[in-house]
């Protein structure tokens, strides 16, 4: 009888610390088979961010990397540099990308490192309590905007991944969700194309995952797969955008 | 040769085969020379957005397991203390060059030894130690560097050589052993992460979330910081053994002391001159040392480039035996030779 | 025998050239010798400097306090530097550019600036000034300076070696200001 399915090489099969309905473990997965399928497990360096994800090295299990808040680029820049044969990816959050990396994240993209970026946008911070990220949406609760994000007081929800696609060192950027099955096998086809990217050495390429994070968002974990698909998709809209 | 220059060549030379910086005056040459000399022996050179950028692609390269460094002067070290701690938590080998100007804030270009503290403390979050390197000449400059990455590799801990503006700045002849010998030096780290190939998954961290775990981690530091408080004390003395006045100073400083031990020696007061290579460890021996030889009759004389930090040090190392004076200067102004005379004279 | 020279101009008047010409030919001979230039925002608004100590000596400070020797090439410097010169210390002027006011036997001034347009380089005041040092101070051997000049020169400038070199003559030949 032929085995269809199996459960990731890449993946320890031991409880996550995420809680109920977080997309952290769907997204884990997904790179774990990506791993396994092009066949890179012994080749990977992954860097892992300072957030929900932190211990993402006791999930996987290829070579992993912490680094400080925001500097995952950085850390990831030097390591393919030191060793190009390897394949580097960093897993970001959005307050580690887009609040306190910015500054990491813009200039290796603009330098074009050949790198894989795989950001993860649940618009809120989930490690610290729940507070605005970069990515809130306006009038969205969180703990330190509790009567919502006000534009006037708290600016916009910052759109990184458009702004990196202004760069001509950027090759591939897409946004994709983990709100509904067809939309995980979508995510998973372009996180393997931005593996792909840099096997080929075409460059640096990035997926923003949109991601729920039922806890902080105050909801039931299918509210929180309605809240992706009906709101926040009309502010981060899917589909290839580099 | 310039000091900076120096340190550059003398990192190429023992085996650095990384390097990231961000410009900042007075070691504007060091990255210069850096930015020529490394990719034309096939290594990497990155002038990063950012000093915070910077320390965090030698975390990257050293968890890599490349001879990585870095180098700066006080305010961008100041921006690099967070990517250090981590260098420390997760004990990868690392060399970080402070060539030290005025402060605070933004202060001036001028020499300064005031981020002593900064150095021999840890300087950034949680209990950690760097062993801190302080060269008084450019010809020390060049030859510390190879001392400066093997104690890294040796120990997988980060050093900082400890340098000033006039040291870096300034030109000296330098004997450069024969050329050729550019060559990286292998150095076996199996942590390194190089893509899990026959072996287990490798982790480059310095997190421990499970109760316990990091007093564990945090203890096997502390043995490591013993053993090197214990085996690496380097320091220069000179004429200490009949000495009524010890002179205490360090990098650039210590220059200016040995000439006034010698003018002082001429007019026959007995004068000596102890000069911490290592400032951590700071050289608890030399004064032990210089403590028994001259019965605990010499009082001792920490002359710096900063209000009182490495006095600390002496006072602690000499344990209440004897007198220590100070004599300081800060903000781009050094003590001159006519100064230490003069306050010696005032001890004696 | 130790000896300590502050050179002192403006941007683009070969100060830190001077230096590093003198430096490197006492560590031709041999000698100790210390070069720490002016750097940073110092050097931005168009003054430069810098100083020289060569010794038989190990070389402690190579900073300056006071000076055996000041080179002047321009007069902010003179306002600057000249109040650092030790007792028995000369001071060499271009008096192209600066007008000592006071008269002593230790200020020794000759137009450097217009005598290199002479020579049919303006740029080469600073040699002729070297020059004119080593006629003064037999700190380093012309000789010495001369195997350095054509060591820094770069390939196929010969032309700058040959106007540098000639610039030093005339400044050694110059009688005792």
């Amino acid at each position: 009888m032929d085995k269809i399915y199996a459960h990731p090489k890449s993946l320890r099969n031991i409880q996550t610390h995420y809680c109920p309905g977080c997309g952290h473990g769907i997204a884990h997965r997904i790179i774990a088979e990506i791993v396994d399928e092009l066949g890179i497990r012994e080749r990977v360096i992954a860097v892992a961010p300072v957030g929900c994800a932190v211990i993402a090295y006791d999930y996987w299990d290829f070579d992993c990397s912490e680094a400080a808040h925001g500097r995952a680029l950085a850390v990831a820049t030097a390591i393919k540099r030191v060793r190009p044969e390897n394949i580097v990816f960093t897993y970001q959050g959005d307050g580690d990308l887009a609040a306190i990396g910015t500054n990491e994240t813009i200039h290796a993209a603009n330098r074009g490192e050949n790198l894989t970026v795989v950001f993860i946008n649940n618009a809120v911070y989930g490690m610290t309590g729940g507070q605005m990220a970069p990515t809130t949406l306006l009038n969205q609760k969180t703990a330190t905007t509790v009567k919502g994000r006000e534009a006037g007081i708290h600016g916009y929800p910052l759109k990184i991944s458009e702004m990196l696609a202004l760069l001509p060192g950027v090759k591939y950027i897409e946004r994709v969700s983990l709100h509904s099955p067809q939309e995980i096998i979508k995510t998973k086809k372009a996180i393997k194309q931005a593996f792909s990217n840099q096997i080929e050495g075409i460059g640096f390429s990035l997926v923003e995952v949109l991601s729920p994070c039922p806890t902080y968002w105050g909801m039931q974990p299918k509210e929180a797969l309605d809240w992706i698909k009906e709101v926040m998709v009309k502010k981060f809209p899917l589909g290839r955008i580099k | 040769m310039s000091g900076n220059e120096a340190i550059a060549e003398g990192a190429i030379r023992a085996g650095c085969c990384f390097y990231a910086g961000y410009p900042i005056t007075p070691q504007n040459e060091l990255i210069g020379y850096m930015s020529v000399h490394m990719p034309e022996n096939k290594r990497i050179f990155i002038q990063a957005e950012s000093e915070i950028a910077a320390i965090n692609m030698v975390f990257g390269a050293s968890a890599a397991g490349s001879r990585a460094m870095t180098s700066s002067s006080s305010p961008g070290i100041s921006l690099k203390q967070e990517g250090i701690s981590y260098i420390a938590g997760a004990q990868l080998p690392a060399v970080i060059v402070n060539i030290m100007r005025a402060g605070p804030g933004l202060g001036n270009i001028w020499p300064a030894q005031s981020d002593y503290f900064q150095a021999t403390r840890g300087g950034g979050n949680g209990e950690y130690r760097c062993i801190v390197l302080a060269p008084s000449s450019v010809q020390e400059s060049f030859d510390m560097m190879f001392s400066a990455f093997n104690l890294a590799d040796k120990y997988r801990n980060p050093v900082i050589v400890l340098g000033d503006g006039m040291l870096g700045q300034m030109m000296e002849p330098v004997w450069l052993p024969v050329a050729g010998c550019r060559l990286p030096v292998a150095v076996k780290k199996p942590w390194a992460l190089t893509g899990c190939k026959e072996r287990e998954q490798n982790i480059v961290k310095s997190f421990y979330m499970h109760e316990g775990d990091l007093e564990k981690f945090n203890l096997l530091l502390q043995k490591k910081y013993a053993q090197i408080m214990d085996s690496e004390q380097r320091y220069e003395e000179i004429d200490t053994k009949d000495a009524k006045i010890i002179l205490v100073a360090y990098g650039s400083m210590a220059r200016i002391a040995k000439s006034a031990v010698k003018s002082l020696r001429a007019k026959g007061i007995k004068t000596g001159l102890i000069r911490p290579i290592t400032l951590w460890p700071f050289p608890v021996k030399a004064f032990q040392q210089a403590n028994r030889q001259t019965g605990e009759q010499a009082n001792y004389l920490s002359i710096e480039m900063s209000y009182g930090q490495m006095v600390e040090d002496v006072r602690l190392a000499v344990c209440g035996k004897a007198r220590v004076e100070f004599l300081g200067r800060s903000g781009g102004g050094v003590p001159t030779e006519e100064e230490i005379i003069k306050k010696v004279n005032s001890i004696k | 025998m130790t000896e300590k020279i502050i050179i002192a101009g403006s941007g683009g008047q070969g100060i830190m050239l001077l230096g590093k010409v003198l430096a490197e030919s006492a560590m031709e001979e041999g000698k100790f010798v210390t070069w720490l230039p002016a750097y940073g925002a110092e050097v931005r608004g168009g003054t430069a400097h810098c100083m020289v100590v060569i010794s038989d000596d190990e070389i402690g400070s190579p900073y300056i306090d006071r000076a055996d020797t000041l080179i002047i090439m321009n007069k902010p410097s003179l306002n600057r530097f000249s109040p650092r010169l030790n007792k028995g210390g000369i001071m060499i002027v271009n008096s192209s550019l600066a007008d000592p006011k006071e008269s002593s036997l230790n200020i020794k001034k000759y137009p450097f600036t217009d005598m290199a347009i002479k020579l049919g380089n303006i740029k080469v005041a600073n040699m002729i000034a070297l020059g004119f040092y080593l006629n003064n101070r037999k700190t380093v051997k012309v000789k010495s300076v001369l195997k350095v000049m054509e060591k820094m020169a770069t390939e196929g400038r010969e032309d700058l070696i040959k106007i540098n070199q000639e610039a030093l003559d005339a400044g050694v030949k110059l009688k005792d200001g």
